[in-house]
């Protein structure tokens, strides 16, 4: 099987290596990269548990190969924070509000968020409901999190100075 | 009261972790040296296994093991553990299937175990896997639940000639016939429980270590409870000393009863890491979830109730035949535990319920959230509804006239439970407010302009919680006077290390920042039970609760000590030592770094300050609510939306709202779920038609608004908290309700039963059958 040089730039930092065609970005993130923030939930790209930023576009990990990702710029979990050991507002909001409760599906769920509020920073419930439909959670019955990325959307164009 | 107190809506402790990606499941672990295994299953739900070469597998590269069902046979090992104990119609003992880690003759359901491949990578070992050469016999499946038990139904066990693994008889038979003679109305209905799948976002997962210089076993899992697995790990498979076992958990995805059992898995990887002499880890793809994981409901009911003149109810009677799959996984019977849930919330003399487990070529069922106990709800709170509309009474009315009285408490229900408490008609008073019932009408008609069918529906359930068990609780207290909490129950999301740490916290007035918690490793933990059954609140927390206990009295010891008092003078008040005599204070740190200074320690106490306390109750709780919910239908199409969803929770003292309305919300849309979209479907060849998340339908954010959430807390006497299970309310109640819902939304068309799940097909079936009569 062929093998690809690749150089990505992943949570701002650059990385170089060889990869197998085969192998799928999450699986690179994850297992070669030690980034086990982003989880694989259905390797079929329907439950959105994978999800990064990808060029600034949310996108499914499981569904692309690694040796795609070649020049391309990625954010995942673990690069939300503005800084390490702290919380982005999108982050404060999911502790807040308990938007998260095993946590498996939540890394994907703060990307499909995280994207929504670059797309659109005063979301209807409407709008975040469908924003996140793309991602499966079975644990919280969506609520909490609707709630959170309210909140965040509040906080970050300053209507809530508590935030 | 302190910002950690019960009652506060304290963020968790545990979710920076989490929401920075530093989570650690069981797939984030690496060993040194860790190969992969991978699991050939049965393509048929039914098949001889006449051969099975692998020769061309083991050739393979990377390839380091490839096990089958001769070298489990030789392997010296047991089988998984099987649950006895129950018994058959005619008092034999219950059928005991045996339940190889490999089988070696035969195939019982599409995912069954066939062979084990063990490679240097993951897809070393899927390759290899489709080198081994099975020649199949394919023979004819049992699929359905019912049809299990008709004669000439293909045996899944041939030594068991019915299909029928154990028969449960439950209830006062002679009372509840005789109620039912004396009736003036008497209700007939039929229900089908779909079967569904827990589907956790996490897939299962394990990883064996066999380390021969100890002779000792680890295995890293995903489970739910730790010491009683490693019991039936250590004697039902391994066979060695139970200290010779290790059994942990990293953070678990979500489990819902689902990861609670001994699967072939953790077997496998053990018996690997020994033959090859690596560690070997295997992770489900959802592919094999669906294959593999434990599934859960699927029965077919009967149910007669029996009403006077006033409909007052005066007897139920309920014919179940449940499905177990293909084997039986230890709790797959555990469901009869909570039958006492058809009694409800009302009055009714006696109630008697018969139930058939049977065997299909299917994957075997387990408990999954509720286990039992909504499957129960939803034929007592469906026969309601049916009963009002057939005696032409309001539901809620009809409801009303059974009720039990608060000051009927402690009542004896008809069917096994005893209630402590509950205020049943005032918390449905309370969901009839929250939902806007009396304005109902005006929003039907609302609808009705728009094309669209709006029906309300409610459940008035209660369930039992925290059944008697027990739980485990440590508090360490080191030599700088910072805490280790250890707990030997397990979360799996619901918020445990929050909920201990808030006990531990508000008593002594210590930073939860500085508390570190421990479970999940029996190296660690001394003992527990784990979680399952809506337990972990009562059980674990007032573990805790105790420990602190044992802290503070021999804090209190040494602290006499130190401020040079009698050991009464001292009083302990907020986290503060103090006495009356001096003015001198002192935390529960300042007192743990004097714990191991022999000056200070009265004349025969152990130095140090750590207690463990095992809390155990004999007597279970009774959590309960009213659940209302509101749905349109399109008449065209059959589509449902869920317009409101309003319940009123009763879980006894709320330790913390943020988490309840969690709890609460999370079991109410698995229940939707079921109710509206969730199905596994078999064909008749046993073939999964329903095996990935693109044909099984789970909740998404968009088909679902918001769920408004209101308490009527009435604290049980029955623990020291005064709590109840919180974990499974909310999806005992919403099938139910949901499924009224729909029938309400239908009656116009005089529908009165749909299947779950109420799909768009289904409903526009229905409508359309009831326009055209129902030959088309």
């Amino acid at each position: 099987m062929s093998s690809h040089a690749i150089t990505v730039t992943i949570n701002g930092r650059v990385y170089r290596a060889t990869v197998p065609a085969r192998m799928t970005l999450v699986d690179f993130l994850r297992d070669e990269l030690r980034l086990t923030g982003t989880h694989v939930g259905c390797e079929h790209g329907v439950c959105g548990a994978c999800s990064i930023m990808f060029e600034g576009r949310p996108i499914r990990s499981c569904l692309m190969f690694a040796a795609q990702a070649d020049g391309a710029s990625i954010t995942t979990v673990e690069g939300l924070a503005p800084e390490p050991g702290g919380l982005s507002v999108l982050q404060d909001s999911f502790w807040e509000t308990h938007a998260l409760q095993c946590g498996y599906c939540t890394p994907g769920m703060l990307i499909a968020a995280h994207a929504l509020l670059m797309r659109i920073p005063n979301p209807t419930d409407e709008e975040i409901r469908e924003a996140i439909s793309g991602n499966l959670c079975r644990c919280t019955g969506y609520k909490q999190i609707v709630d959170a990325v309210k909140l965040a959307a509040e906080r970050l164009s300053g209507k809530n100075q508590n935030g | 009261m302190g910002e950690f107190a019960l009652g506060q809506a304290v963020s968790r402790f545990e979710d920076p972790r989490l929401l920075r990606g530093g989570g650690r499941y069981v797939d984030d672990m690496v060993l040194p040296r860790m190969a992969f295994g991978h699991v050939l299953r049965s393509p048929h739900a039914h098949a001889l296994i006449k051969s099975i070469d692998t020769t061309k597998a083991k050739a393979a590269p990377g390839v380091l093991a490839v096990l089958t069902g001769a070298d489990w046979e030789a392997s010296g090992w047991g089988d998984l553990p099987v649950p006895t104990g129950m018994k058959r119609r005619d008092g034999s003992p219950s059928y005991k299937p045996r339940y190889p880690a490999l089988v070696s003759d035969r195939t019982r359901w599409v995912g069954d175990y066939v062979a084990f491949v063990v490679a240097e990578t993951p897809h070393q070992a899927v390759d290899a896997a489709e080198l081994i050469n099975v020649d199949y016999e394919p023979l004819p499946a049992q699929v359905s639940t019912a049809g299990a038990v008709q004669p000439g139904a293909t045996l899944v066990w041939a030594d068991c000639p019915d299909n029928i693994a154990f028969v449960h008889l439950e209830g006062d038979k002679q009372a509840t016939d005789a109620a039912f003679e004396r009736a003036t109305h008497i209700v007939k209905r039929s229900f089908t429980i779909n079967r569904v799948t827990a589907a956790t976002m996490e897939p299962r997962a394990s990883i064996g270590d066999y380390n021969a210089t100890e002779d000792r076993y680890t295995i890293y899992t995903t489970l739910q409870r730790t010491h009683s697995y490693r019991t039936e790990l250590a004697q039902n498979v391994l066979k060695v000393p139970e200290s010779k076992v290790r059994v942990v958990a990293g953070d678990i995805g979500g489990s819902f009863g689902m990861k609670s059992a001994v699967y072939n898995e953790p077997a496998l990887v053990l018996l690997a890491a020994k033959v090859t002499g690596r560690p070997v880890k295997w992770v489900s793809t959802r592919s094999e979830a669906f294959l593999s994981d434990a599934q859960a409901r699927d029965n077919v009911t009967e149910a007669e109730l029996a009403l006077d003149a006033e409909g007052k109810f005066l007897g139920l009677r309920v014919r179940t035949i449940a499905n177990l799959g293909a084997y039986m996984q230890a709790s797959s019977q555990v469901f009869v535990g909570n039958l006492g849930t058809l009694a409800g919330v009302y009055r009714t003399p006696s109630v008697h319920a018969d139930v058939t487990a049977v065997f299909t070529h299917t994957n075997p069922v387990r408990p999954y959230r509720g286990n039992g106990r909504p499957e129960a709800a939803f034929v007592i709170e469906r026969m309601v509804d049916c009963a009002a509309a057939e005696l032409g009474i309001d539901p809620v009315e009809l409801r009303r006239r059974n009720l039990i009285p608060p000051e009927a408490m402690p009542f004896k229900s008809g069917l096994t439970f005893t209630y402590d408490c509950g205020e049943f008609a005032k918390t449905l008073d309370m969901a009839l407010k929250l939902a806007e019932r009396e304005s109902f009408p005006a929003r039907r008609a609302e609808a009705r302009k728009r094309g669209k069918l709006r029906g309300l529906g409610l459940s008035n359930t209660i369930e039992r919680a925290a059944a008697p068990g027990f739980e485990s609780a440590e508090i360490r207290f080191d030599r700088s006077g910072t805490v280790t909490l250890l707990s030997g129950s397990i979360t799996q999301g619901q918020g445990h290390e929050t909920i201990f740490k808030q006990i531990l916290c508000d008593r002594f007035g210590i930073d939860p920042a500085t508390v570190h918690y421990v479970q999940g490793d029996t190296d660690k933990i001394a003992i527990g039970e784990g979680t399952g059954g809506s337990r972990s609140a009562t059980l674990g927390g007032s573990a805790v609760l105790a420990a602190t206990d044992k802290i503070v009295a021999k804090a209190s010891a040494i602290a006499a000590r130190i401020l040079n008092v009698q050991p009464g003078e001292i009083s302990f008040a907020d986290g503060i030592f103090s006495a009356k005599q001096t003015n001198r204070t002192l935390t529960i740190g300042d007192i743990a770094k004097e714990s191991v200074n022999p000056r200070f320690l009265p004349e025969g106490m152990e130095p140090g300050l750590i207690a463990t306390a095992l809390y155990s109750a004999k007597v279970a709780n009774y959590p309960n609510g009213a659940h209302i919910c509101e749905i349109e239908i399109d008449e065209e199409t059959g589509h449902v939306d869920v317009m409101r969803y309003s319940v009123v929770d009763d879980v006894g003292t709320v330790m913390n709202p943020l988490l309840l309305e969690g709890q609460i919300s999370g079991g109410v849309v698995q229940g939707v779920g079921q109710a509206l979209m969730e199905d596994i479907h078999f064909d008749t060849d046993g073939q999964l038609l329903t095996g990935s998340f693109m044909d099984y339908a789970m909740p998404r954010a968009s088909d679902l608004s918001a769920i408004e959430i209101g308490s009527n807390p009435v604290p049980t006497k029955t623990n020291p908290m005064g709590v109840k299970g919180a974990g499974e309310a909310g999806n005992v109640g919403s099938l139910p309700a949901v499924a009224n819902a729909v029938i309400d939304a239908l009656s116009p068309f005089g529908i009165d039963a749909i299947e779950m799940p109420a799909t768009p097909e289904r409903i526009w079936r229905a409508i359309n059958n009831a326009r055209h009569g129902a030959s088309r």
